[in-house]
């Protein structure tokens, strides 16, 4: 019985470990995204990551067969939700951006997530989801004058898609 | 490719470019450290939700075996019987 258990925590630990030295660059570099941080001055992201990859070590023997990325993400996903009131944007890509938009943003185009998976994972409707990702790439490529944060211009072009 | 997804290929390109520099060297140990400890307890609770339970199902039956709450009261109603 004890034998057992510590073979499969030996187990754990070497496949998490492998995990983590495979995606935990690509994972840093979502969570900068979403906390808007700019790439060289993390802290807050830093902290997200290693709060979504304790969450992913705590639930790896309840991964059967799952995609571990895919279960990290999801963890990094929901511990920022969690958060989000407390992640002002601080001169990153996406900081003139609100939390929910930086989040559709980060799983629908950086992470590749379709649109209905993405909806689901966040509890919202799928048009719901086309308008803010439509919002949200207009905010990025025209971003507004004025140190005034983002009053995002272009609604009307969600439904086009 | 419509205006959107060329807008769309747009911001994913912004968005892959500008990865942060290196991952944080203590990322896998303190991960692990937290994991641990979360792990840790949740079994805590679950053997305290399991022991409370156990005690909850004894003192029940030891409740059941001294009140008997199966057995018939004895009859208050009828008149004692005197004088036969």
């Amino acid at each position: 019985m004890r034998e057992r258990q510590a073979a499969q925590q030996a187990r754990r630990a070497r496949e998490f470990q492998a995990f983590v030295a495979g995606a935990a660059g690509r994972l840093l570099h979502a969570a900068t995204l979403l906390t808007g941080e700019p790439p060289d001055a993390n802290p807050r992201a830093r902290a997200l990551l290693t709060r979504s990859l304790a969450a992913t070590y705590a639930s790896w023997d309840r991964l059967r067969g799952e995609d571990p990325y895919e279960r990290a993400r999801t963890h990094l996903a929901v511990h920022y939700a969690r958060g989000a009131w407390r992640h002002r944007g601080r001169g990153g890509l996406l900081a003139r951006l609100s939390p929910v938009e930086r989040l559709v943003l980060v799983l629908r185009l950086y992470e590749g997530v379709a649109e209905e998976q993405t909806a689901a994972l966040l509890g919202l409707p799928l048009e719901r989801v086309r308008t803010v990702s439509a919002r949200a790439v207009a905010a990025v490529l025209h971003p507004p004058r004025g140190p005034a944060p983002a009053a995002p211009p272009a609604l009307g072009e969600a439904t086009s898609s | 490719m419509s205006q959107q997804e060329r807008r769309e290929a747009a911001v994913r390109l912004l968005l892959d470019a500008g990865a942060p520099a290196s991952v944080p060297p203590g990322l896998h140990a303190e991960a692990v450290r937290r994991g641990t400890r979360a792990l840790r307890r949740r079994a805590l609770a679950r053997r305290l939700l399991w022991l409370l339970l156990c005690a909850a199902a004894v003192a029940f039956c030891v409740w059941a075996v001294t009140a008997q709450p199966w057995a018939e009261p004895p009859s208050e109603t009828t008149p004692p019987l005197t004088r036969w």
